[in-house]
Parts: C-alpha cells; sequence; structure tokens
C-alpha cells in the first residue's frame, strides 16, 4: 500500500467515525446539536470505589434498558463539578439527571437551576415521600416541594484496626469496639491503640483538608447543640464557649497528647492507618472500599457521642436532580425518572460502598441489616446534622474551607483556640453581611 | 586592552529590516489582510472578554443569573480593597514570586553557563533540565506531595534518618510556600535554562579568544563577557519569570488548596474561589481588574527597561 491510498483510508475511516459519533456527547458538543432523544445524558462526581461501584450500577440499568442509550459523565468532586453542573443548565445544555449533594441543592435550586419533582410524576414511578428516610427527604424540600431525590446519606464514621484495639483491649467479646462515651472515654482509646502501635492512636485529614477537619468539627460541636450560622446565613450565632470547648479538645489530642498526628493529609491519615501506624481512622464511610482492598482487619461504627448532648453527627447526602431545561418532554421527563428509580433499586449496591441508604425498602430489608460493617452505623442516617442553609454552604464550598481552615490551623498547633475563633467570626461576618448572587 | 565594548552586530542575532520595507506605501494593506485573521480572533477573545471583565466588575454579576445584575458602581472595588483576604491573597502572589524569580534567574543562568561548557553529553544535561518543564502541572503536584507527605514522605524519611526533627512541609504555614517555591523551582527551570542556553550561543567566540589572550581568567571572562553580553537576555527572563510567578495557580490549587489557613492561597486562587464558588462573577470581575493592572504594570517596567537598552545598543 502506498502512501496515498493510505491516507485516503485514513480519510475515509474519520469520516465514517464521525457520521457514526453524530449521537456522542464529544460531537454534540462541537456541532452544537442536541442529543438524540431518548438518551438519558447523567453527570456524576464520584472516584475511587464509588466511581466503580456507580458504573456498574450504570451498566446494570444499560442492561435492563437496551433501548434507552445512557451517556455517562463523571466529573472532579467540588468546585469543578457544581460550576460545571451551573453553567451548563444555565447554557441550556444540562445533562438529563445529575448527582448534587443535598447541602448544594439547595443553591441550585435557588438559582433557578433545577426542575421541581412533582408527586403525580414521582408517583408514576413508584416513588413516594414515605418511602425514604424522613430526615433526607425533609432536607431536600424547599417550601413543601421536592427538587432532589436522596440516595443516601453519607455521614463521617470511626474506623478502627481489629488486631490493634483487640490487643489494646478496646473489644467486647464478638470482636466490635466497645462503646466509647465522653472526652476522655476517647482519648484513653485512642492512647491504649497508640501503645499498641507505637506510633499514633488515630488520623484524620488535616493538610489541604479542610472539610474533613469542618465536619468533624461540626459532629463535636453539634453534639453540645451549637449552631454557626442563622436565618439561612444572614446571621452568625457562633457559640464561643462551645467552639472553645471542641477546639480545646482537638487541640488536646494533637498538640498537647499527640495522640493523632497534626499534620497530614487526606491521603496519608488513610495511608497511616491502611499500614497499621494507627488504630483509629476519622473519615467518610466510602472510604470503606479503600480499606477492603488494602486486606487490613478493621470495623466501622458510629463517632462516639464525646460531649454527650443529644447525639448528632455531620453528614450529608447524594441525591439524584433534573436541571432545569426549557426543552423538557413528557417522553423525555419519564426516561429521566425511570433512570432515577433505576438507581434507587441498586441501593444495596451503593450500600455495600459504606452509603447508609436512604430508600426505605433497601434499608429496612433483612438483607441491609445483615450487611456489616456498613450497617453498625446506619442509625447515623437519624441523626445526620447537615451543613446549615445559606447561599455559601454546602459540601466543598468557601463556608466549609473557612470552618475547616481555622479548624485544620488549631490541630496543627498555629492558631489558638480563641484566635481561631475570632478568625471565623471576622470571615463568617464577612460572608454573612453579602447579599445573595443566587 | 580589557573586553568591555560592545560588539559591532546585534547579541541577539535578529536582522534589522531594510527602513524601505516598512515604510514604503501600498504595503500596508495586504499586511494588514494577512494579519486579519489574527485580529479577529484577538477582538473576539482577547479585547472583547477584557472589557466585558471591566464592564461586569461595575455590576453584581452573578455566575447564576441570565444579565448583568444590578448597577453596582464601584462598590465592588471599594470592597476588594477593603477586605483582608483579597490583600492576603495578593501579597501571598506576591511573597511566591519574590521567592521563586532570583532562584529561577540565577540557577537557569549557573545551569546554563556549565552545560553550555560540558565538551561531551552535553545533549544530557540539556534534557535533564528541560524534562521537568514539560510535565503537566497535575504531575509535578502529585510526584512532589507524594516527597512532602509527612511520616510517609521521601523527604521525611531522609530529614528524620539524618537525625532532624522532620518539617511539615505543607502543613505549616511558614514553610508551605516556600515548599511550593522549590517545587516550581525544579518543574520550570528548563524554560529559562534554554532561553540562557541560546543567548550563550550567540556570544562570538573571538571575543573570549581575544579575553583570554589578554590574560582574563575564566571568572574575569563571565564577569566582563557572557554577564554583558547577556544583559537582553536576562531582562527578558526576569520579565516573563515575574509575569509567570504572578499568575500561579495549578500547583497551590493542587498541592495545598490555598491552605494551611489560607496561608498559599494566590490572588487567581481568590478570584476561582468568589467566582465559580461563590458565584459572585461582579466581584471577582473587579478583583480580576486590579490584578490586571498590577501585570500591566510589570510587563510596562519591562517595556522601559528594554528601550533603554535599545538606544545603549
Amino acid at each position: 500500500m502506498d502512501r496515498r491510498t493510505l491516507l485516503r483510508g485514513m480519510l475515509a475511516g474519520a469520516g465514517a467515525a464521525g457520521l457514526a459519533g453524530c449521537s456522542s456527547p464529544v460531537v454534540a458538543g462541537l456541532a452544537n446539536t442536541p442529543l438524540d432523544q431518548g438518551t438519558v445524558e447523567y453527570w456524576d462526581l464520584f472516584g475511587g470505589g464509588d466511581g466503580v461501584r456507580m458504573q456498574q450500577m450504570v451498566a446494570n440499568y444499560r442492561a435492563a434498558n437496551p433501548g434507552t442509550p445512557v451517556q455517562a459523565v463523571t466529573l472532579a468532586w467540588g468546585n469543578p463539578y457544581y460550576t460545571k453542573l451551573s453553567l451548563a443548565t444555565v447554557g441550556a445544555k444540562p445533562p438529563n439527571v445529575a448527582v448534587s449533594h443535598l447541602t448544594r441543592m439547595l443553591t441550585l435550586q435557588r438559582g433557578n437551576l433545577l426542575q421541581e419533582l412533582r408527586p403525580e410524576d414521582l408517583a408514576r414511578h413508584g416513588m413516594a415521600p414515605e418511602m425514604f428516610n424522613k430526615r433526607a427527604w425533609e432536607a431536600g424540600l424547599v417550601d413543601g416541594r421536592a427538587y432532589a431525590i436522596p440516595l443516601d446519606t453519607h455521614p463521617i464514621v470511626l474506623f478502627y484496626n481489629t488486631d490493634i484495639c483487640g490487643e489494646a483491649g478496646l473489644l467486647d467479646a464478638g470482636g466490635a469496639l466497645k462503646p466509647i462515651e465522653g472526652p476522655d472515654a476517647l482519648a484513653d482509646a485512642f492512647a491504649k491503640a497508640q501503645q499498641v502501635t507505637g506510633q499514633f492512636g488515630a488520623t484524620h485529614g488535616i493538610d489541604a483538608d479542610p472539610a474533613t477537619c469542618w465536619r468533624l468539627f461540626h459532629t463535636l460541636y453539634g453534639q453540645l447543640g451549637g449552631e454557626v450560622i442563622a436565618d439561612d446565613g444572614t446571621r452568625v450565632v457562633l457559640d464561643d464557649a462551645k467552639a472553645l470547648q471542641v477546639l480545646e479538645y482537638l487541640r488536646s489530642l494533637t498538640v498537647e497528647r499527640r495522640l493523632m498526628p497534626g499534620s497530614i493529609d487526606y491521603q496519608g491519615a488513610i495511608a497511616l492507618f491502611a499500614a497499621g501506624a494507627s488504630g483509629f481512622h476519622i473519615n467518610g464511610e466510602w472510604e470503606i472500599s479503600t480499606f477492603q482492598t488494602a486486606k487490613m482487619p478493621f470495623g466501622m461504627t458510629l463517632v462516639p457521642n464525646v460531649f454527650g448532648g443529644t447525639y448528632v453527627v455531620h453528614a450529608d447526602s447524594h441525591t439524584l436532580v433534573l436541571p432545569r431545561r426549557d426543552d423538557q418532554t413528557p417522553g423525555q421527563l419519564d426516561l429521566s425518572l425511570g433512570f432515577v428509580k433505576a438507581l434507587l433499586d441498586q441501593s444495596m449496591n451503593w450500600a455495600e460502598g459504606g452509603h447508609v441508604p436512604t430508600w426505605l425498602p433497601v434499608a429496612d430489608s433483612e438483607a441491609y441489616r445483615k450487611l456489616t460493617p456498613q450497617s453498625n452505623y446506619a442509625a447515623a442516617a437519624d441523626a445526620a446534622v447537615y451543613d446549615p442553609p445559606a447561599w455559601y454552604t454546602g459540601s466543598g464550598s468557601n463556608f466549609e474551607n473557612v470552618m475547616g481552615s481555622a479548624v485544620g490551623a488549631v490541630e496543627g498547633g498555629q492558631l489558638t483556640p480563641q484566635a481561631a475563633i475570632e478568625q471565623l467570626r471576622s470571615r463568617l461576618s464577612a460572608l454573612a453581611a453579602l447579599p445573595s448572587p443566587v | 586592552m580589557t573586553v568591555t565594548t560592545a560588539p559591532d552586530r546585534p547579541v541577539t542575532g535578529e536582522t534589522p529590516l531594510p527602513p524601505d520595507t516598512a515604510e514604503s506605501p501600498g504595503h500596508t494593506r495586504p499586511a494588514l489582510l494577512m494579519m486579519a485573521p489574527f485580529l479577529v480572533l484577538y477582538l473576539l477573545f482577547v479585547i472583547g472578554p477584557t472589557l466585558y471583565m471591566f464592564l461586569m466588575s461595575l455590576f453584581d454579576t452573578s455566575l447564576v443569573r441570565p444579565g448583568l445584575g444590578s448597577f453596582a458602581g464601584l462598590r465592588n472595588y471599594t470592597e476588594a480593597l477593603g477586605d483582608a483576604a483579597f490583600w492576603a491573597s495578593m501579597w501571598h502572589t506576591l511573597w511566591f514570586t519574590i521567592l521563586t524569580t532570583p532562584p529561577l534567574v540565577i540557577l537557569a543562568f549557573l545551569l546554563a553557563l556549565m552545560a553550555d561548557r560540558v565538551r561531551r553529553g552535553r545533549w544530557f544535561f540539556r534534557l535533564a533540565f528541560f524534562l521537568p518543564y514539560i510535565l503537566p502541572s497535575a504531575v509535578v503536584a502529585l510526584i512532589w506531595m507524594w516527597m512532602y507527605t509527612p511520616e510517609l514522605g521521601l523527604l521525611s524519611r531522609m530529614v528524620t534518618a539524618l537525625g532532624f526533627a522532620e518539617p511539615s512541609w505543607l502543613g505549616d504555614p511558614d514553610l508551605a510556600m516556600w515548599s511550593l517555591a522549590l517545587t516550581t523551582v525544579w518543574w520550570t527551570l528548563g524554560f529559562n535554562f534554554v532561553l540562557y542556553l541560546a543567548g550563550l550561543q550567540d556570544i562570538p567566540r573571538e571575543l573570549y579568544e581575544a579575553a583570554s589572550m589578554d590574560g582574563a581568567g575564566p571568572v574575569q571572562q563571565v564577569r566582563r563577557i557572557t554577564v554583558p553580553m547577556l544583559s537582553r537576555t536576562t531582562s527578558l527572563v526576569v520579565v516573563l519569570q515575574v509575569i509567570a510567578s504572578l499568575k500561579v495557580f495549578d500547583q497551590m490549587y493542587i498541592m495545598t488548596s490555598g491552605g494551611p489557613n489560607f496561608s498559599t492561597r494566590p490572588a487567581l486562587e481568590y478570584i476561582y474561589d468568589v467566582s465559580f464558588t461563590d458565584f459572585r462573577v461582579g466581584y471577582a470581575s473587579a478583583v480580576s481588574t486590579l490584578f490586571f493592572l498590577l501585570i500591566l504594570a510589570v510587563s510596562t517596567v519591562w517595556v522601559v527597561l528594554t528601550r533603554r537598552q535599545e538606544e545603549r545598543l
């Protein structure tokens, strides 16, 4: 074959590929044409174990619905995801179905970027409010109208290494962690684990990880009944005494007693726990896949009730939303809702990845109850505290950065608790004073 | 004889255009036609958005609302100038520029000088110093995050093996910027290195021969010939470097997210945070405009500086 024939062949091939690719999102985007009607375009933000699991669930849907193509797109978690979702919707090219954290959904709704999910449409697909965990469902209502279908509740949990905790005498006869209650009991448990590991009692992400710092602070501060902002974020109601109590406690664990490293990033905190250099690890339950893959002996349980008030734990929910689109046809709406329902029906699969299902037919099932260690912390769904509502709060928001950075600086020993509270007050006041951009 | 006078030909190797080409009538129209595609793109994608940025900075524009929003006048500017977070991010950008520019210029010069003198395997040194530059920022950030990881990282092992207490490279607010600067120097040195190498090769060998016949040692040769002959390269390198450093974003966003406790958040990340996370595009435009003016000022200094050099030649 000479060069000319080869070139001609390549051009022909490229042309054919171009024609065949008309329905692909890339070509549709470049040529500014709509995707074929009847396709469900779906965006999510799941990486790691969650990402693999979600791909399985989408594959299951494809197998069961060969007539409905699904274009699934995964984007990076956090700001980049929400920016793209917002801009795609403003630009009239949104996906049909998208994942949103419950705490970001409110801002999207206020920005008029979401479709209302009318009860009659949901009922047609076998979804009714009473079939969901009450706390998660109600958190997704705006003026009594639904805008998000909660898929799970994902709290932070306490991971523990069963070998280390066994050696430290922290396990009961059944091999589960003995209940821990109160600040001293938790510190003692960490200290005993530290004696076994010779390095640390516990770890959690601190450097470049304000989200985890905020989640831990919010859990303990919530157990004291504290609130940070009120009236949709227009008023700062930070309780200095309670915040001080939490920050001083956290500081004592890292700076004074060195039970936890005060400087470690998200991946490093995981690596230390996985390598047996710490007995405990505080993180979102979604990291279960990481430790299963590491084939280490571990259990999971609720973050203890440290300060003895009503038990609460910081959580968020992954929800499924339908971004607003003006060209919505009834047929397309039904396809989208059918896809949503198909994901809900696979809640057991999702629960295996650590998340507490909000879909009660699964959450109340015998199979889920038998699923350990996942069901050990199912109570977290009813004790969940979410980010307070405001246009600047929610998963990956600047609010979480402001809160978590100050907490991290205290745990790292760079700020005194008192100075951290002053910093928080000044930054929160600045945010609270701004008019909402949505 | 001491060699201090400038040579009688331009050092960069450009041959000046014959004077009649640029000024002869009848050439303007084809020239403009040839440039038209570029001019259209330039207007559409550079001048247009820049003007739109100025316009938005006077409004409360939101990312998720159509239109410009309500008129704000200069309120966005007064808010930025009165906000400690804005000043902190501007200072971080400036501090990063101060930390990175001198090593990136001086080291690049010294390494280029040595690589230029190597007789054998010169290609290896060129490649070795330039290679990091072609790596994407995300890859560089990942490599260095592994090195800096507390307790487990490579640097941690080295430092503790020598018996020192391990510094918290990215976790200590006083140290994090230095760590980022170190990463950046390793990563971007290659570009300046190549510019200097090209400049060095333009210096006529006869100058060195003449100098050595007159008894000038290697150090004197560098001081009296190399450094003055490279002055135009140096001013180019310095200004390109200052502008590049002022525009820092990637490595900080990936490696520290602007932390710990906002101590490494540069101006661009501040703009990113307020515009994309908070949806406040109008305010972000005002901050961008202020930042744009800063970079413009730096570029103006360069133009003035090089014009003086041109006059001297």
